[in-house]
């Protein structure tokens, strides 16, 4: 109990900090929910997800079966989204292709947290020679397109899922450590840290107390741009055939393989390309509405002299 | 040429935040609204001249010389602007172009309303810095707004409202965002220029005692409404409302002579 | 200015310094043999050898590395495992496809980025504003591949008014042919890019909207659309500028993928055809050259804002 107060005679207990902070992250979500940008991104996040634990299981056709009879089938029953020029269903292949992306998005996820705070905190907690150095070779590291990452890992190790995987993290993980230093020295050298160590807390809880609001938002909101970014890169690397093998279904790898139907059948190559491109469109909305959600300017309420202006965005770089 | 305002509202989304606001600024006179942060003095300045931010309405009714401001298309709000009605903002920071010259900003004002060429509004922006006191004018006009101090700014600011001899100046704050020092001279300018050029003032503060050396008359408003109006020395000797009486206490008095304006 | 120069080119250095050891050690360290893959899986021990010395890999690491290094000075990027070709010939002969191609890109992007751009952020709230802004982020998360088999689709087999493939023999010596060849994966590009650098442009009008210097601009007699694109645009042009250099990374990248699609011999499909087989002595100078290439665009887009942006011309 952290004070008690009393209202007429009876004692209030105070609310604890802990209470606080579950309401607090509610509400960041219900704001999310609340704009068109956030539902539309959580629901299209939560239906490749789904699609993806789905197709562990069940598919409508095995997506490896070759039928050459059934071959360029256009959509209808019993292939909802035809077949390609070996008679494999594409509703099928799409759905295996999901697990593909949601690993690679995930994982490239982790590895670019990994890197990420790595990085911030060395550029942040350390003496500053090596901060100096950090903050110099991020700098550097940020030119480094990730697909250009990937090839150099490929020409090495060969092309894999993996490759895409190191190659995203390490390209966004550099990213996420250039934004989230700063916040971090900010929130280092900030008044009510030094306020925290001075009334006892050990320094560990009171970063942590003052870090997460303040770090966490931005490190989300870069978070989810770099799934959206993982996503293209696999659709790219694979295309080229640096990403998934032949043996793992990928969208990407559904893109190259279909395009020498093109002539054929067009209307094949619709339904990969609609599906990244809906996946990158849904993370990318995300971020975006995490960023409005959790501004703790725009929390404040609108000043009505003051519009909330657009702030300017980073822009995600293109893999492919 | 005078101002009538009548009723006027502003609305942001659903909120009201000025509700049916009412003064007059008869020709050469120089009325005061005062008011706490967030009262809506300076929306209400916004709203008559059509410079109101995206999703802010206003309503109710402005006329200036039997003109009807609200409602009137951009382009015709753009003839007056400047020309007959000028304004001074409180952040001479931020007021200003940072990529242009002063002399260029001040040009503008002349070249749009006069349609002089750029070596003539040139000239003239060297008259109008000198105009304002700004040191050394022939080569301030040359200078960008980072590189003056902000009284400086200020006084290049209030240059190009008053550009073209407009008959009304409204200041929003103009002096709030200054040093204490600062306050002094800048507020002894607009009054020189005010009564040299007979323009009516309308001027926006929440110091009262600011409004005591510039202003006849206060019009006092809170969320929106006026909740007062009356000559500024009876607000300040026997205020009627207790919001005018929480201003006065705050006013700051120990920098200016007591009393009215002359 | 000087001192600035200095400093910025000093970073380049050292970043195409960092880079340069960054590619070699990564394709040298490997975990397998180089030249046992080279040599394939039936060969002798002493052809493995041979291989080795051929290479150089018997030397140490540091003295491998600054042999390279002094190649480059002399302006030999080293030369291909299986052809022997020189890289620095082979990059000069495919950058007459991938050069135009990306000059041509950043155009079209630039073109139809700020226009719609700023257009969107002005009818912000309205109707066509919000069909702009929604249509941006849905092109910019379309992948370029896929954008790339639309067009094909659309404008090559369906209305078959431009190549779905290929570049002229001839190359520029038939400037209109090759001109043809290029126009649908720079519109490709173009368009992808020019919507992620769309939303860019939309917010940065968006907060020159809200700048207090155009609301002082309309104030003194200019109409709120003039004050905003007189005073509020060049701040945003400024802003672009800066993001330029990313843009440039973007269409690299893409560049790489379209010309595989479109099958045109330039430098990003050599490279995707050099890392399959391995051939690492060329993709090391392939890659140094694009990586080299994105920052000297980074160090002069630096310098060209810290020079038009009057602000910073004094501060050292």
């Amino acid at each position: 109990m952290t004070g008690d107060a009393t209202v007429a005679g009876t004692p209030v207990e105070a609310p604890d900090a802990k209470s606080a902070g579950r309401r607090r992250r509610w509400t960041w979500l219900r704001r999310l929910w609340s704009l068109s940008t956030g539902r539309f991104g959580l629901i299209v996040v939560a239906v490749v997800t789904a699609t993806a634990i789905i197709a562990r299981f069940w598919t409508p056709f095995d997506p490896r079966q070759v039928a050459i009879e059934s071959r360029w089938a256009l959509p209808g029953w019993p292939h909802l989204l035809g077949t390609d020029g070996t008679g494999r269903d594409i509703l099928s292949l799409l759905m295996a292709g999901s697990r593909t992306t949601v690993l690679v998005a995930v994982g490239s996820g982790v590895i670019a947290t990994v890197i990420g705070v790595a990085l911030a905190a060395l550029g942040a907690l350390t003496a500053r020679w090596l901060r100096e150095s950090v903050a110099v070779l991020v700098d550097i590291l940020i030119a480094f397109p990730v697909l250009i990452i990937a090839m150099m890992i490929s020409a090495v190790w060969g092309g894999s899922l993996a490759v895409v995987i190191w190659s995203v993290g390490i390209g966004f993980g550099v990213n996420i450590a250039r934004v989230t230093r700063p916040e971090l020295r900010r929130v280092l050298h900030s008044d009510f840290v030094l306020a925290g160590r001075a009334s006892g807390l050990t320094s560990l809880q009171n970063l942590w107390r003052h870090l997460m609001p303040n770090v966490a938002p931005v490190f989300i909101v870069q978070l989810s741009w770099g799934m959206a970014v993982a996503v293209l890169a696999e659709a790219g690397l694979s295309y080229l055939g640096f990403g998934a093998p032949v043996t793992e279904p990928s969208w990407g790898l559904l893109l190259a393989e279909l395009q020498q139907y093109i002539t054929v059948y067009p209307l094949s190559v619709l339904w990969p390309g609609l599906a990244i491109t809906f996946t990158v469109l849904g993370l990318n909305l995300l971020g975006d509405a995490l960023r409005e959600a959790t501004d703790p300017t725009l929390s404040r309420g609108r000043d009505p002299l003051h519009p909330p202006r657009g702030a300017i965005r980073h822009v995600p770089e293109v893999v492919a | 040429m005078s101002l009538k305002v009548t009723d006027l509202t502003v609305d942001i989304g659903e909120r009201r935040v000025v509700d049916g606001v009412s003064f007059e600024v008869p020709d050469g006179s120089r009325v005061g609204l005062i008011g706490e942060s967030g009262s809506g003095k300076s929306l209400t300045a916004l709203a008559i001249l059509g410079l109101l931010p995206d999703g802010a309405v206003a309503g109710g009714s402005v006329l200036w010389n039997d003109r009807e401001l609200i409602g009137m298309p951009d382009r015709e709000l753009a003839t007056i602007r400047g020309d007959e009605i000028g304004i001074v903002f409180q952040e001479p920071r931020t007021a200003l172009n940072p990529i242009r010259t002063i002399g260029r900003q001040i040009g503008e004002s002349v070249r749009i309303h006069e349609g002089l060429s750029r070596a003539e509004a040139r000239e003239r922006a060297v008259a109008e810095a000198s105009r304002v006191a700004l040191p050394d004018p022939e080569r301030i006009v040359a200078r960008y707004p980072h590189q003056l101090s902000g009284g400086q700014r200020q006084r290049a600011a209030i240059a190009m409202a008053l550009a073209c001899r407009p008959r009304l100046l409204i200041a929003d704050e103009p002096t709030t965002a200054l040093d204490v020092t600062i306050q002094a001279e800048i507020l002894e300018l607009l009054l020189s220029l005010v009564e040299d050029d007979g323009m009516s003032l309308v001027f926006i503060t929440h110091d009262l005692a600011v409004l005591s050396q510039i202003a006849t008359h206060g019009v006092v408003l809170e969320d929106g409404r006026v909740v007062e109006a009356a000559p500024v020395s009876t607000l300040l000797s026997a205020p009627a409302s207790p919001i005018t009486r929480g201003l006065l206490r705050d006013a700051t008095a120990t920098l200016w002579r007591p009393g009215g304006a002359p | 200015m000087i001192r600035y120069t200095l400093t910025r080119l000093a970073l380049l250095l050292l970043g195409l310094l960092v880079a340069s050891v960054l590619i070699f050690l990564t394709l040298r360290v490997l975990p397998g043999d180089i030249a046992q893959l080279i040599a394939g899986t039936n060969s002798t021990p002493e052809q493995i050898e041979a291989i080795r010395e051929r290479l150089g890999l018997n030397q140490p690491l540091p003295l491998q590395y600054l042999e390279w290094i002094g190649g480059i000075f002399r302006g030999d990027l080293g030369s291909s495992l299986l052809t022997g070709s020189s890289v620095t010939s082979e990059l000069a002969q495919k950058a007459q496809v991938t050069v135009p191609l990306g000059i041509m890109s950043l155009t079209i992007a630039i073109l139809f980025s700020i226009p719609l751009g700023v257009l969107s952020a002005m009818r912000r709230g309205r109707g066509d504003g919000t069909a702009l802004s929604v249509g941006a982020q849905a092109l910019a998360a379309v992948p370029v591949v896929w954008a790339g088999m639309m067009f094909v689709v659309v404008f090559a087999v369906w209305l078959g008014w431009l190549p779905a493939q290929g570049f002229p023999r001839a190359g520029w010596n038939d400037p209109a042919a090759a001109f043809r060849s290029l126009l649908l994966p720079a519109l490709t590009i173009g368009i992808v890019e020019g919507a992620m650098l769309m939303r860019f442009v939309r917010s940065a009008t968006m907060q020159a909207v809200g700048q207090d210097y155009v609301r002082t601009a309309a104030a003194k007699g200019l109409t709120r659309n003039a004050a905003l694109i007189r005073h509020g645009l060049p701040n945003v042009g400024l802003s672009v500028i800066t993001v330029l250099g990313l843009q440039v990374a973007g269409i690299i990248v893409g560049a790489v993928v379209i010309e595989q699609l479109f099958s045109l011999p330039g430098i990003g499909r050599m490279l995707v055809a050099d890392v399959s087989a391995r051939d690492l002595p060329k993709v090391q100078g392939e890659l140094l050259v694009l990586t080299g290439f994105v920052l000297v665009i980074g160090f002069i887009v630096d310098l060209v804002h810290r020079v038009i942006d009057p602000r910073q011309r004094e501060a050292t």
